[in-house]
């Protein structure tokens, strides 16, 4: 362990003891672990931010067989933080910039390319109107968390739907359309009209129909959106709850995403965002989450986190054209030539676990480190390059990885909890939801939280909710139902149940649909109307043990869900949207309809009604009047009346 | 309706209409038929256009290169099949796993209600083989599904082949699909595929037992199921007719008919090539044949292709049947492949379900059809006659007994009239029960007691209970004694009461399946028109047997086999009959058809009413 201890100043020394890790490579997983729960253990003066960002490049340091470039970096760092020390004397938003990007081989053949940027920034938004310098936090976000009083903001816009099945799960699953939730303070009062407020100002942030989002979608879920940073009220009240399944994800919605970020796609990992190639895959979805979080273990200060990611799957099918191999050029069409200059650490993670001799594909250029870290319940084993070290590049100054596949893809995967949905029966008049929830742990159950929020179009008889599991019943311990209004609010349905080992667990609920009044038929009426996704969270049995301490320093992608206890992980599942069709008039003659109906219920109904409502009797013709005048005189002189 | 208002011309327009009543009628009937005659004729006739926008302009250009590979395939599946001797699961999941899809599997087995002596099968167990190919960037929400059936034999195997070809391309060109596309392969034809749709909908309408499905895509929005049993073929059929007389937009076959044209595929429907020389009298024969033809199947209620079963499901649906005839020019597997890729490119396109086009129409060829609106005067032609009648008897009936204006000597006169109309009601109906219940339930006893198979049984006490039904008028007489009233008086009740059903039962049958409604219009309406007990007995009793719908069906099955250039002799006709009666029972109990049921439960009664007017004592 030399070389923790040595600062490596010049490259030579770099490079030799770079080749003494080399050797000692395959021994020293045991030995940095130790390393690891070391660091953890010393409290972090973190008080000045010069210290503070060289703390943190001394945690990297302990990082496996990265003593020597994370040192540099940390060097590096030092020099920048000092350097801005000295030219400012009043002191500088502490924030803090990260970027990486995860590659995962699918078991299908595909490519799960995960980018992660976080944004990290010591700061209260809510105590003053003052937040008014942004360094790297960007400010259209952080007027709105003040304005609206956010505590935390999630949303994703997703293009496509992860199959679980082939994939495996996703580091952050997202629903296909686009998905908000909020928390808000507690201090607001009228949170359906900042709810309201917000989705307007962030659809034009993200230019997407957010806009859309209205009561008739809008939930409060009471158990299933838990806030992911600190927390100390859990009001549902204060949550508020929408997918748009219909939405559909593009260009336009990349862009002001992409300059969110503090290099913009000028520098860095976001250099790799290019449209034409990113829109060319079997799976898209990015995502903003913003939470605050602890800034160390005592969580004496927190700041807030933003945090983008962007994952996307790459088909190799489509772009193979034989060759089973992918590169950085091939899946992005660029390379990479630097890190963003802002960030403090920038590296790519390479998934070769289920590859540790290289039998199933073949990386290039080779990386001397490994990293290990646990992610969805498993330790996984990642090759990484790291940006900010000149080396990575080489001689040629830009770092194009490769894989090429060496075996045939394989079968179906059997993720511990996948779920799916369908609507069943036919005809128009009513149907059937089902959610399908399976549980393929040998020996272990364990409670999902199931979330279903149906538009109110669909009518639930929720008398009909069967809940049954190996062909048994099954009695959710929790059951939260709100029932829809008519154009009002959505049916909103929260379940916990217990899913047995090794099973399937289905819910299933009729209803009926309703006839809409004409105006309220979409210009596509035909296409039928979606119906969002289900949203299953469940703490699955994990079988390693889970890292429980939340601000040891982690590879980003393993690090967003918090995580409680050792012995399971948090995951969640979205199933599937659905298409429902509704009785739809026939659009296409609405004056052809109207004549005829009109026609026939005024002439045809009138009067057949009259004919047989009325009796028809001859009246008399009327009495003249020499007649009337006669009659009388007659009737004067009490004579019989003429007839 | 001031005309009806003024009593005095009511009056004059009722005793027109009753003085005239049977010329009119006659007249009604002719222009009927010459009606529905003159449908056929080009000139009267609508072409077929693409009313969806999302198929029409944007013109797609076909690349599938792999006709070859999908014939070798055709036979390396066949050769699987011959070995395993049936469906050869594992090597097509292996197959459909190798092209990319995600495969699942469905066990099913139903036990028929009796022995199928068409198809020699009783207990059916069977396996389908479905691979998703998934749509990148879609949420699974909709999808399309390519079908092609596994049958006995060595038929068939280029459509499985064909379709695993298809896969392939398909999943090379993933980027086009916007909706998930479904390849099933299914044992087994008609059963296999109600199987697996209502696996796929987890419903069940037929009590067949059926393992869950695993992998779905959501709504199904069109679907296309291939026949094809040769390396080659001179021209593609299209088969419309689906269960119950449904027919799937009529946008569907004007794709397969634009594509056919694009290509260069000679393309027919009902098995018959159109010709151009309408004005010709065998042109015009022609096209009446093939009408006719249209007209039968939809009036059997048969789905005639595995597409006939997801019309039910609001999935248009069609199956495309690859015909190796003697011709001269033929067709490789290749250009099927690339109709079959246009087609489902368009498909692909569409953003709602097929809905602008026709779903009510007859086709006297592939390029001209007749809309709903067109074709229903001449059932409502027939539908008047009947109303005709029951003004005809309506005037009869309340003029006589009462001149004293209306209200209580009606009244009284209905109340025994309703008395007595009701024990025949009852009595027919029951009849009509039996004939649905008693041939299926029946089967074993039958069987003990007579040399038979089951599925003769079932025929002939089908057979048996119908030739029962007309003995049994002579004995209701006897209960309805009660009524002592005139008995004059009384059957008019029982014949105005008849037409007025048989008027909304027909009406009814015409809106759904307007084939079955007009054929047995065809032969009702005359009967219910002459029918009194005053007419000649034997005479009329033979006209009555003749025009009953049981020997409308012996009468239909000739025609048919006419119409299909097979003619056959009276004998094998006869077996034919039979087969088709046993079809028809096990298509109600199979698949849900309604014929059976409507035949045996409204207008089997419907008729004894008229036989029971016939023998009024």
């Amino acid at each position: 362990m030399a070389a923790y201890v040595n600062r490596c100043s010049n490259l030579l020394v770099f490079i030799f003891i770079l080749s003494v890790f080399l050797f000692v490579d395959s021994q020293q997983t045991t030995p940095v672990n130790e390393q690891h729960t070391n660091t953890a253990d010393n409290p972090q003066p973190a008080a000045e931010s010069a210290t503070q960002t060289a703390e943190e490049g001394r945690w990297e340091a302990t990082e496996v067989d990265e003593a020597a470039l994370g040192d540099s970096a940390a060097d590096k760092l030092g020099v920048r933080a000092s350097d801005t020390f000295v030219l400012t004397p009043t002191p500088q938003p502490k924030d803090d910039f990260q970027e990486e990007l995860v590659i995962r081989p699918l078991h299908s053949g595909d490519i799960y390319a995960s980018f992660q940027f976080r944004t990290l920034w010591e700061t209260d938004f809510m105590r003053e109107n003052k937040v008014s310098h942004y360094r790297l936090f960007p400010k259209s976000l952080g007027q709105v968390i003040s304005k609206f009083s956010v505590r935390e903001l999630h949303i994703s816009f997703t293009q496509g739907y992860w199959r679980t099945m082939q994939w495996g799960q996703p580091f952050l699953p997202s629903p296909p359309g686009a998905e908000l939730w909020v928390w808000f303070q507690d201090s607001v009062t009228d949170v359906d009209a900042a709810w309201k407020e917000l989705t307007n100002v962030l659809s034009g942030i993200f230019c997407a129909s957010l806009n859309f989002i209205d009561s008739t979608n809008t939930v409060q879920p009471s158990a299933s959106f838990k806030p992911l940073g600190i927390v100390n009220e859990t009001d549902h009240r204060f949550l508020r709850y929408a997918t748009l399944p219909r939405e559909i994800v593009c260009t336009e919605n990349l862009t002001p995403w992409k300059k969110l970020l503090p290099c913009g796609s000028k520098a860095g990992l976001a250099v790799l965002l290019k449209s034409e190639k990113l829109f060319h895959s079997s799976f898209f979805s990015q995502t903003v989450h913003i939470r605050p979080v602890c800034q160390d273990r005592e969580c004496k200060t927190t700041s807030w986190e933003l945090r983008q990611t962007l994952n996307v799957v790459f088909d190799l099918h489509t772009s193979g054209q034989g060759k089973r191999e992918w590169s950085l050029f091939k899946m992005f069409s660029r390379t990479l030539t630097e890190a963003c200059p802002l960030a403090s650490s920038s590296k790519i993670y390479i998934d070769v676990t289920d590859n540790p001799q290289e039998e199933y594909f073949e990386l290039s250029p080779a990386t001397p480190l490994l990293s290990q870290a646990v992610v969805l319940g498993d330790r996984r084993t990642f090759s990484v390059y790291d940006l900010t070290q000149q080396v990575t590049f080489g001689t040629v100054r830009s770092l194009n990885l490769l894989i090429r596949w060496k075996s045939t893809e394989g079968d179906m995967l059997r993720p511990l909890l996948h779920a799916e949905r369908y609507v069943a029966g036919y005809g128009l008049q009513t149907g059937e939801i089902h959610t399908v929830m399976y549980n393929n742990h040998p020996f272990r159950s364990f409670p999902v939280l199931l979330l279903d929020s149906v538009p109110w179009y669909l009518r639930l008889y929720i008398h009909t909710l069967t809940v049954t599991s190996k062909g048994k019943d099954n009695t959710p311990s929790y059951i939260h139902y709100q029932p829809s209004k008519d154009r009002m609010r959505p049916h909103l349905l929260e379940m916990l149940v217990q899913l047995p080992p090794h099973s399937v667990t289905e819910v299933t609920v009729q209803f009926e649909r309703a006839l809409l009044k004409w105006t309220e038929y979409t210009p596509d009426p035909n296409h039928g109307f979606y119906v969002g996704s289900s949203v299953i969270s469940a703490l699955v049995p994990s079988s390693v043990a889970m890292d429980t301490n939340i601000t040891q320093e982690q590879p980003l992608f393993s690090s967003f869900f918090p995580c409680k206890e050792e012995s399971s992980y948090f995951v969640r599942v979205y199933t599937e949207p659905l298409l429902v069709n509704l009785p739809t008039p026939d659009f296409s003659m609405p004056y052809n309809v109207i004549c005829l109906t009109c026609t026939v219920v005024a002439v045809g109904y009138g009067s057949l009604y009259n004919l047989l409502t009325r009796s028809f009797q001859i009246e008399e013709p009327n009495p003249r009047l020499a007649k009337k005048i006669a009659n009388f005189i007659r009737r004067i002189r009490g004579v019989p009346l003429l007839s | 309706m001031g005309l009806l208002s003024d009593p005095n011309r009511r009056r004059a327009l009722i005793s027109l209409l009753t003085r005239l009543n049977a010329p009119i009628c006659v007249l009604c009937y002719f222009a009927a038929v010459c009606w529905f005659m003159g449908l056929s004729f080009e000139p009267f006739t609508l072409r077929t256009y693409m009313s969806e926008n999302a198929m029409g302009s944007t013109m797609v250009e076909e690349r599938f290169p792999a006709g070859e590979r999908a014939l070798a395939t055709a036979k390396e599946f066949g050769a699987h099949k011959k070995k395993v001797g049936g469906m050869p699961v594992d090597w097509l999941v292996k197959t459909m796993q190798a092209r990319g899809l995600e495969v699942f599997t469905q066990r099913f087995s139903r036990t028929l209600p009796f022995p199928d002596e068409n198809n020699e099968r009783y207990i059916v167990e069977g396996t389908n083989v479905y691979g998703i190919l998934r749509a990148p960037r879609a949420p699974r929400t909709e999808a399309l599904v390519l079908s092609a059936p596994c049958s006995p034999g060595d038929d068939n195997n280029q459509a499985v082949g064909l379709l695993l070809g298809l896969a392939h391309y398909f999943r090379s060109k993933s980027i086009f699909w916007a909706k998930d596309i479904i390849f099933l392969v299914n044992e087994h034809d008609l059963i296999g595929m109600q199987a697996w749709l209502e696996g796929y909908h987890h419903t069940n309408t037929t009590g067949m037992d059926w393992s869950p499905l695993q992998g779905r895509g959501g709504s199904i929005q069109a679907a296309l199921s291939l026949e094809l049993s040769s390396d080659v073929v001179t021209s593609l059929d299209i088969v419309l007719e689906g269960l119950n007389g449904q027919l799937p937009n009529l946008d569907l076959a004007n794709l397969f008919y634009a594509f056919c044209q694009k290509i260069g595929v000679l393309c027919t429907i009902q098995g018959r090539i159109q010709r151009n020389d309408w004005d010709s009298v065998s042109g015009y024969s022609h096209a009446v044949q093939t009408m006719m033809l249209m007209v039968m199947k939809q009036a059997s209620g048969r789905s005639w292709g595995d597409h006939g079963l997801f019309l039910r499901y609001h999935i248009e649906a069609a199956t495309i049947k690859g015909i190796n005839s003697f011709r001269q020019y033929k067709t490789d597997a290749t250009t099927v492949g690339r109709l079959l890729e246009g087609m489902y490119r368009k498909l692909n396109n569409l953003l709602e379900r097929l809905h602008q086009s026709y779903f009510f129409y007859l086709m006297p060829s592939l390029s001209h059809f007749v809309s709903i609106g067109y074709y229903m005067p001449a059932f409502g032609l027939l539908a008047v006659i009947l109303l005709l009648r029951a003004l005809d008897l309506w005037v009869q009936l309340a003029t006589p007994p009462s001149r004293n204006e209306d209200g209580v000597a009606d009244i009284e006169q209905s109340s025994t009239g309703v008395l007595s109309v009701l024990t025949p009601l009852v009595i027919s109906h029951l009849t009509g029960a039996a004939l649905y219940m008693l041939p299926v339930r029946f089967q074993e006893m039958a069987v003990e007691h007579f040399q038979v198979s089951e599925t003769e049984a079932v025929v002939l006490t089908a057979i048996a209970v119908y030739t029962g039904g007309l003995a049994l008028p002579h004995n209701t007489h006897r209960y309805w004694l009660i009524s002592g009233e005139g008995t004059e008086q009384g059957w008019r009740v029982l014949k105005l009461v008849a037409v007025l059903y048989l008027a909304v039962l027909l009406g009814c049958t015409a809106l759904i399946n307007f084939s079955l409604g007009f054929i047995l219009a065809l032969t009702l309406v005359p009967v219910a028109s002459f029918v009194t007990p005053h007419v000649p007995k034997l005479l009329s009793a033979v006209v009555l047997v003749i025009l009953s719908p049981a020997f409308t069906l012996l009468f239909s099955v000739f025609i048919f086999q006419e119409l299909q250039e097979m003619p056959v002799s009276f004998q094998d006709g006869w077996m034919l009959y039979l087969s088709v009666i046993s079809q028809g029972i096990l298509d109600h109990y199979l698949y849900g058809s309604l014929v059976y049921p409507l035949i045996a439960l409204m207008v089997y009664p419907c008729w004894l009413l008229f036989w029971n007017i016939l023998f009024w004592k």
